[in-house]
């Protein structure tokens, strides 16, 4: 069983946990994710690690759907039914002059870690930071600790830039130069940000979630098309160089149980009632 | 003599619409009548035929007289799960493929009298008290599917301290993720795994050797002395056709994995889904098709059908399955390769396929399909394609030095790998096969390590 130790709130919808998973932590680099179940019966989420040390893992979701808002309904001191990883294939975290980080709503957390590596082997590092609205950014002091500037954009433009990261991109990109980018967010934000990086010859990464559910390699509900050739995310990415993904396809394929979540959700507003 | 009793199944009708057990089990009548069928031959073939030997002939005596405690020991002594053999082994090919009286009539129904025992000792609670005199040697089992529950039993007995690894948040391997409870109840699995449990095996479960731990951290800061791989084939074989990635085109992987693992047939009541909608095709012709294609309709789909490129008689799932198959009402739609998935907005809606015809025999003895030119198409909501897994690659690629071959297969001599210490046995080195041949390969590995254990030390 896996021990809650610290929890909280981020913002409304996203929370950050602290669970004791020793075994876990023990091989974590970053760019791996967990998969968790809160119950014996739950689904399994995938989560990236966003920190970890000897005991712990740290990792930050939203609570969106069932599962999510399951997790979250649990309490610090209280156990997690499974959390098993380190999955994936940890980041390749090597030397680039100039770095800029996209982060997308919820997607600062899974890149996190990665900036943070790239900080401390001696990169320069800048982010670009997006979110619906003021209350919904998140980590930004955890971010300012190791970013040389911080650029902010809101949909409603109660802070920094009203409009999107690619709005704001292409302003910085006007007076700096970068020799890699690395965007997490939603699919289509890493699909305009990676077709702004190209007009501009930056290399992109990014870090895909397609729907999983053993995360080893197993299922591959999470084919992900590179120039037409099928990867599995939780065993050949998460994280991906950009060139040659099809979004589109990744769109859809993210969107195949929206109608089994909406049921789901439905559910959980009588569960509380 | 009596004629073979027939294996009572759930109606035909009733059970499309649920996934309760289709094969109802013997009862003491059919047990006795079919038990006396046997000739306990003084040379028996069953036994040499069966993977893990099983002294067939003594424990359908013991039926005989009625000591059915004792018959279930007989059994339990050379195959630790009797309750699952019974309803999964190909027993044509095995034990009752050998049969005498299989030359002029029907072998006797060993594998129905096996689960009758296995499912007698779990209702009555037969517990083995086996004293085990621990050795305190420590030995890591990596994979809790049939080679590694099968293995872990025969060591144990031995005396070695033995800790299973499983990947999954529920052990049992292919048992759990694969073969569907209408075919294998999940609480059979669950008892037979208790029961290892009580012989003092123990399980842990999240665990992904290769990831989580790795093989070099086992021996070094572990101190296993000898480790098992038992890694299964659970990566899916793909068509590497166009459009195969269509929202709607499963791997029989995820989709068994959803609705057998997750239960995802109990939606929403369960929160992970499945949909596959009104008309589904199956593409492969062995048991994972047949599961497959009988779960769809379970999960109300109309029109089921199978397509698979050679003709009815090549099909390799066992003729159980396709005869419970043609029952429900799966249609089979034969000698025609799919070549192209068609889709509208992202999601399936058309398989295209190539007509065959049957040429020469191959090296599987079965004549090979060849292609005629012409095609035919067929509208589907949703596609399972099920036409076989390989090894899982997983330990491959984070452990050095462990060889394995062009299929991925980890190549052994007897058990032993390419690294000392390191035994492997099951799927994972015949490629995908049977639980019993799985659970053989377990046995044999046991005798293998205690012997190289012995010799270290």
């Amino acid at each position: 069983m896996y021990r809650i130790l610290k929890k909280r709130k981020i913002n409304k919808d996203v929370d950050l946990m602290v669970i004791e998973a020793p075994m876990v932590s023990k091989n974590t680099k970053p760019g791996h994710f967990v998969i968790v179940r809160t119950n014996e019966n739950s689904e399994r989420i995938p989560l990236t690690i966003v920190e970890h040390d000897k005991k712990t893992i740290t990792i930050i979701y939203q609570k969106i759907g069932f599962s999510t808002k399951e997790l979250g309904n649990r309490k610090i001191g209280e156990f997690l039914e499974d959390v098993v990883g380190p999955l994936g294939t940890a980041k390749d975290i090597s030397y680039h002059p100039h770095i800029i980080g996209i982060a997308g709503g919820v997607g600062a957390a899974p890149l996190y870690p990665q900036l943070k590596a790239y900080a401390e082997i001696g990169c320069s590092v800048d982010l670009i930071i997006g979110a619906k609205s003021k209350e919904y950014l998140i980590l930004i002091d955890e971010y300012k600790t190791f970013c040389r500037n911080i650029y902010v954009a809101t949909d409603d433009g109660s802070m920094g830039t009203k409009g999107f990261v690619t709005d704001v991109m292409k302003k910085v990109y006007a007076s700096h130069k970068y020799d890699l980018s690395i965007a997490i967010g939603p699919l289509i934000m890493m699909k305009n940000a990676v077709l702004l990086n190209n007009k501009h010859q930056i290399k992109t990464d990014v870090s895909l979630n397609p729907i999983m559910i053993d995360g080893t390699g197993m299922c591959g509900n999470c084919r992900v098309s590179i120039h037409g050739k099928t990867y599995f995310a939780c065993v050949d990415g998460p994280d991906f160089p950009a060139d040659g993904i099809d979004f589109d396809e990744l769109m859809h394929r993210q969107s195949y149980y929206k109608d089994e979540e909406h049921q789901c959700r439905i559910k959980l507003g009588n569960d509380h009632e | 003599m009596n004629k073979r009793q027939p294996m009572p199944l759930q109606d035909k009708e009733k059970r499309k619409n649920n996934f309760n057990e289709v094969a109802l089990g013997y009862d003491l009548n059919h047990v006795q009548i079919e038990a006396k069928r046997c000739l306990n031959c003084k040379d028996p073939k069953c036994v040499n035929a069966c993977p893990v030997n099983v002294n067939i002939p003594q424990f359908i005596q013991a039926i005989v007289n009625k000591h059915f405690e004792e018959a279930y020991q007989l059994i339990y002594k050379d195959n630790i799960l009797p309750s699952i053999c019974g309803r999964v082994c190909p027993q044509e090919n095995q034990c009752e493929g050998a049969c005498i009286l299989g030359i002029k009539s029907e072998p006797v129904s060993i594998g129905a009298l096996e689960r009758f025992l296995g499912d007698y000792a779990l209702s009555n609670e037969c517990l083995t008290c086996e004293t085990i005199e621990d050795n305190h040697q420590k030995v890591a089992v990596i994979g809790s599917g049939p080679a590694g529950l099968s293995f872990s039993a025969a060591i144990r007995r031995m005396g070695y301290t033995t800790d299973v690894f499983e990947a999954l948040h529920d052990y049992g391997g292919v048992l759990r993720y694969g073969i569907p409870e209408f075919r294998l109840p999940k609480a059979i699995v669950n008892q037979e795994i208790n029961r290892l449990k009580s012989l003092g095996i123990q399980f842990h479960k999240n665990i992904i050797v290769g990831k989580t731990i790795t093989i070099d951290q086992l021996m070094e800061e572990y101190h296993y002395q000898a480790i098992f791989v038992a890694t299964g084939a659970g990566l899916p074989r793909a068509l590497n056709i166009p459009g195969e990635n269509l929202n709607g085109v499963f791997f029989a992987n995820e989709y068994l994995t959803r609705v057998n693992l997750m239960k995802a047939y109990e939606f929403p009541n369960q929160p992970t889904p499945i949909k596959i909608g009104e008309t589904v095709c199956v593409i492969g012709g062995g048991n994972v098709a047949m599961d497959a294609a009988r779960v769809a309709k379970r999960l109300g789909s109309k029109e089921v059908f199978i397509l698979y490129r050679r003709d009815m008689h090549s099909l390799p799932a066992r003729r159980e399955e396709i005869d419970h198959a043609i029952e429900e009402g799966i249609d089979f739609r034969l000698l025609l390769n799919p070549v192209e998935f068609i889709g509208e907005d992202y999601q399936v809606k058309q398989i295209r396929a190539e007509v065959m015809m049957l040429g020469e025999k191959d090296a599987s003895g079965r004549r090979r399909p060849l292609p005629t030119g012409k095609f035919k198409s067929f509208n589907v909501d949703s596609v399972v394609v099920a036409i076989g897994q390989s090894p899982n690659p997983i330990l491959k690629k984070t452990t050095k030095n462990l060889k394995v071959d062009g299929r991925g297969r980890i190549q052994v001599n007897g058990c032993q790998t390419s690294i000392p210490g390191v035994f492997a046995g099951g799927d994972i080195v015949t490629g995908a096969a049977t639980v019993i041949e799985a659970m053989g390969a377990g046995k044999c590995a046991a005798i293998e390590i205690d012997t190289y254990i012995k010799n270290a030390n």
